[in-house]
């Protein structure tokens, strides 16, 4: 391989963890539940892609295999998933709930991004010079923003989809690392996504057969006397 | 020496011939995509025509700041295309006064004179779109000057002749993280700076609804087509940085020959119809955004711009 494909590589990897940086951001934003699934979806893809560019570049037939169970696992199955075990209200509404307002949630997750450069490039240096791109750290930022996503969300599907990119975060960052990880690993972690989506899944429709919604974030004024929904109680 | 300086002027006798053209390329495209019938390409030329022929009315309630202004908005894009690289991959002769980010400044000066002289002549609508355009300028701010930080940061400079090298020389740059991202960071703020859709409506007539357009409501003859050609060639200098600095700089004469800096001329003018058919299915795709979503808008543009730096830094 020249040097040139070499560094053509190198440069796309850092360009889908780039992208893949971007979607986390997008999903910590967006208002609709469907948005969010769809930024999931092309994070996944951005995932396989990374994971493939890499095993092009280092020559590794483990990261072909990482790149294929992420195109299969996570932009079909999780969202046919979610679709089967949850209902389509989710989907069409809207406006979804949030904490913080947008232009402070995006922000808020902007420190936690540059903070992930601190933790980041002291994990990056210790892996050793043959697997430096900014995998690892891009890896932990998104880390972060998703477990900032499950921080902000009173959306039980974007709580969901806030912990699958921790995993997504996670794997980035872990495909850097491990170049030689056992395929048994790679597809014990995969089935271990869909079954928490599935659990997940299922826990969603209970809460939604419970309550009639999936705005958790009602949950917190579920008295006898407060209405549910809490946005047009009116004094009386 | 006299060579580099004819050039000069030739690159500013191109924005000022084609800054028209470019837009009304863009309006006849859009209404090509609406099935509208629409006017020519060369309407904008006509119209200019028509107004520098008409009588100009001016409030004697106003003062020479709305007077004045028409002339500052005319002026700042021209003063910008002796900066940057419009036809030649080398410096020309004026190129050594100022850089990318004396550039932005120039081009603000011009704005920050359109939106005096919008307050200036007290018509209810003009303060209105003034201080919205003021609104989307300072939030576009963040996003200019984290675009300008990170191309300085990544190509050490921020003279646009050194930064066009940076990105493809090898050519496996152009797919840098940090490029790639700016690019979409940047179309955002010509979207807004230039009023395109998802910010303002550039087609509409409604008063209350307009951003940029309102700004020129009390022009009339002459300082109207003065602001409206300033208007055109503001984003056709827009259009020109993100071109050949940014995106694509190829295709700009590289040797001070006659011949290659007016070959360079249809080839830009190729470059910049390629990207007016970019803007015009963002355009036609999206939805212009309420007033206050272009917050999020350019917060979005703003988290791009930095995400390129961070993965800038994060490259070992």
């Amino acid at each position: 391989m020249s040097a040139a494909t070499k560094l053509l590589l190198e440069n796309l990897n850092a360009l889908a963890a780039g992208l893949f940086l971007l979607t986390a951001f997008g999903i910590v934003a967006m208002r609709q539940a469907r948005a969010c699934l769809n930024l999931f979806i092309a994070q996944s893809l951005l995932l396989a892609a990374s994971a493939a560019l890499l095993g092009l570049r280092y020559d590794s037939g483990h990261l072909y295999g990482v790149a294929l169970v992420n195109l299969v696992s996570k932009p079909i199955i999780v969202p046919w998933l979610l679709r089967k075990t949850s209902s389509a209200e989710i989907y069409t509404r809207r406006e979804i709930d949030q904490v913080l307002n947008i232009p402070t949630a995006l922000l808020i997750a902007l420190a936690l991004a540059i903070g992930a450069y601190f933790v980041g490039i002291p994990l990056a240096n210790a892996v050793g010079p043959q697997f430096r791109g900014p995998n690892v750290p891009i890896g932990i930022a998104v880390l972060l923003l998703g477990a900032f996503t499950l921080t902000v969300r009173r959306e039980a599907l974007s709580l969901l989809i806030g912990l699958l990119v921790m995993e997504n975060g996670a794997f980035l960052a872990g495909i850097s690392i491990a170049r030689d990880l056992g395929m048994l690993v790679e597809l014990a972690i995969a089935t271990d996504g869909l079954v928490i989506v599935f659990i997940m899944g299922v826990l969603v429709r209970a809460v939604e057969k419970q309550i009639g919604s999936t705005a958790i974030g009602a949950l917190a004024s579920l008295k006898e006397t407060a209405p549910a929904s809490g946005t047009d109680e009116a004094p009386r | 020496m006299l060579e580099r300086i004819l050039f000069n002027i030739l690159q500013v006798v191109v924005v000022l011939v084609f800054a028209p053209l470019a837009s009304g390329a863009l309006s006849r495209l859009k209404e090509l995509v609406q099935s509208k019938r629409g006017p020519s390409i060369f309407q904008p030329y006509r119209d200019l025509w028509k107004l520098f022929h008409k009588d100009e009315i001016v409030s004697e309630d106003s003062s020479w700041i709305f007077r004045f202004a028409p002339y500052v908005m005319f002026v700042t894009p021209i003063f910008v295309t002796l900066l940057i690289p419009v036809l030649t991959s080398y410096p020309l002769f004026f190129a050594f006064m100022g850089d990318m980010l004396g550039g932005g400044f120039v081009l603000a000066l011009g704005g920050f004179f359109a939106t005096l002289a919008a307050v200036d002549t007290a018509n209810p609508y003009g303060p209105i779109g003034a201080s919205r355009t003021r609104m989307v300028g300072f939030l576009a701010e963040p996003v200019f000057m984290t675009v300008f930080f990170t191309v300085s940061f990544v190509a050490g400079s921020t003279i646009p002749y050194i930064v066009q090298q940076k990105w493809v020389t090898p050519l496996a740059n152009f797919f840098a993280p940090s490029h790639v991202l700016l690019m979409l960071a940047f179309v955002m703020l010509i979207l807004a700076e230039g009023g395109r859709i998802p910010v303002d409506n550039p087609a509409g007539h409604f008063e209350l609804a307009m951003i940029d357009e309102s700004k020129s409501l009390e022009y009339s003859g002459r300082g109207l087509a003065l602001v409206k050609w300033g208007g055109q060639m503001k984003f056709f200098v827009l259009l020109c940085i993100f071109l050949n600095v940014l995106v694509t700089p190829w295709g700009l004469a590289s040797a001070q020959t006659y011949r290659a800096v007016l070959l360079a001329i249809p080839i830009v003018l190729f470059k910049v119809f390629c990207f007016l058919l970019v803007l015009v299915f963002i355009e036609s795709s999206l939805a212009k955004l309420r007033l206050f979503r272009i917050a999020e808008f350019l917060g979005a543009a703003f988290i791009t711009s930095v995400a390129a730096m961070i993965t800038q830094v994060f490259l070992p």
